[in-house]
């Protein structure tokens, strides 16, 4: 089991490099969201630091569900994912690998670059920890919430990025709460902890919920 | 206990009949209350003393933003028995109850925000309630647009029944999360009247009404799987003899 797990992961890291491109895209993507709000709503610091927050937690958000769209398919188009259904692994564990690798993937790496995007919004050095953490914990919830909606569209031609948004983007909602409230809060000195108590309790709950989804999901795109 | 009268359900012939024999005391039902509760809860019922007799619209808005919300449920429910007892009738329930509750919602924001308007003075606020019913719209929008989407029957039906649990798995973390962020963000502006326990003559009629509301309800989702259950089944030798009928 185990070497089956690190065998998965290795092909999924062999993968990403191969075409390092899409590693880069949900990352510009993030950046240039981020741009484009001083632009349309002008470059006064204290506004921008008053809406940095949010402004950080949409991009994130928009950012991993665009980088979630693909996730599946093309393993679905080359057929691994009948091999996936088919193996004697359980399924909801091999989704978790992979969806922990877009994790890192996507998450982490949004994470490291979040600060820099604060500082160019005016946010203060000292919430850049509670920013890091809450990204860290919130964008777990993200992947896990979005790839059951990429599992459960992922035979489908055209407009299936449209449709994955439509589906879950509702979902995201509590994870955008949490996340722009602590920082509202980090913002005004007061204590952040119970707010990341409770992301990290959302975070144990995708993980220990969504796999089931996403297993669902994909036997279902499977079938078809 | 005997399962048998659960897998009957299952058979598209016997609901069509059941259903069939049971449309008309439904109607008639429902129609009576609706009307009883619209003569009473418009004409009869007291006028509140701070919002006049604007606070009528109660009587279309409460129920329509419970049935919304039982209406999801409902999805669920089906899903779940779709899923696990392959149930086609379950899944023709779920596509016939969405677009129903839908509107539902629909109905209840309208309401709400020409309610809000002589009482807040504002068409919209971002009120958690409010809020928490627009997310509910976007749960079935979705659902919805994933059935369009997959042309598949069967596979659009599996795929449904798991979007509508996973939404209502979610829906008491949204519900909790906006009534979180409101209390944070509260603005400062209004609070909505504090009513008194209302009396009686108030809640009667608008207890006829949540009644009533459940009756049309049941009306419209058993006329739109009767017919979605001809149109599924229109091979079948009990189609034909029905559809020969009428005709």
């Amino acid at each position: 089991m185990r070497q089956m797990i690190w065998l998965l992961l290795k092909r999924e890291w062999q993968l990403t490099w191969r075409r390092p491109g899409d590693l880069l895209n949900p990352l510009i993507f993030f950046a240039m969201v981020i741009t484009l709000f001083p632009l349309a709503v002008g470059p006064e610091p204290q506004l921008l630091q008053r809406m940095a927050s949010g402004i950080i937690w949409v991009a994130a958000l928009l950012a991993t569900l665009l980088s979630l769209d693909g996730l599946f398919r093309s393993d679905f188009e080359d057929g691994s994912l009948e091999q996936w259904v088919l193996s004697p692994h359980p399924l909801t564990l091999l989704v978790l690998v992979k969806v922990l690798h877009h994790w890192l993937m996507c998450g982490l790496l949004l994470v490291l670059l979040a600060p820099v995007l604060g500082l160019m919004l005016a946010l203060p050095w000292s919430v850049m920890p509670t920013l890091c953490l809450t990204l860290l914990l919130g964008t777990a919830v993200l992947s896990l919430l979005g790839a059951i909606g990429a599992a459960l569209t992922v035979g489908l031609k055209g407009s299936g990025s449209m449709l994955l948004a439509l589906l879950i983007l509702p979902l995201y909602i509590p994870v955008l709460i949490l996340g722009t409230g602590a920082m509202d809060a980090a913002l005004q000195g007061l204590p952040v902890l119970g707010y990341l108590l409770w992301l990290g309790c959302l975070a144990l709950l995708a993980l220990s919920l969504a796999p089931l989804a996403i297993a669902a999901g994909l036997r279902i795109g499977v079938s078809e | 206990m005997s399962w048998t009268f659960f897998h009957k359900l299952g058979s598209p012939k016997w609901f069509y009949e059941i259903s069939g024999k049971l449309l008309p005391w439904l109607a008639l039902a429902s129609v009576l209350l609706l009307a009883i509760g619209v003569v009473w809860g418009l004409f009869y019922a007291p006028e509140d003393y701070q919002q006049g007799n604007s606070f009528r619209i109660i009587y279309i808005h409460v129920p329509a933003a419970i049935l919304a919300q039982s209406c999801y449920m409902m999805l669920a429910v089906a899903g779940i028995v779709g899923l696990v007892w392959r149930m086609k009738l379950a899944d023709v329930a779920l596509q016939c109850a969405a677009p129903i509750g839908a509107w539902m919602t629909f109905v209840a924001l309208i309401t709400g925000s020409i309610w809000g308007k002589p009482t807040w003075g504002t068409y919209w606020e971002w009120d958690a309630r409010l809020t928490s019913m627009l997310i509910l719209l976007f749960l079935y929008f979705g659902i919805i647009a994933l059935r369009m989407a997959i042309s598949n029957r069967d596979t659009a039906a599996k795929a449904t029944a798991v979007m509508a649990i996973v939404g209502v798995v979610n829906i008491p973390i949204i519900k909790y999360s906006v009534d979180w962020w409101n209390t944070l963000h509260q603005p400062a502006t209004f609070t909505m009247t504090e009513k008194p326990a209302m009396p009686p003559e108030m809640w009667l009629p608008l207890l006829v009404m949540v009644i009533a509301f459940y009756g049309l309800f049941a009306l419209n989702l058993l006329l739109r799987m009767r017919l979605e259950v001809l149109r599924r089944e229109y091979k079948a030798r009990w189609v034909r003899e029905i559809l020969e009928k009428s005709s």
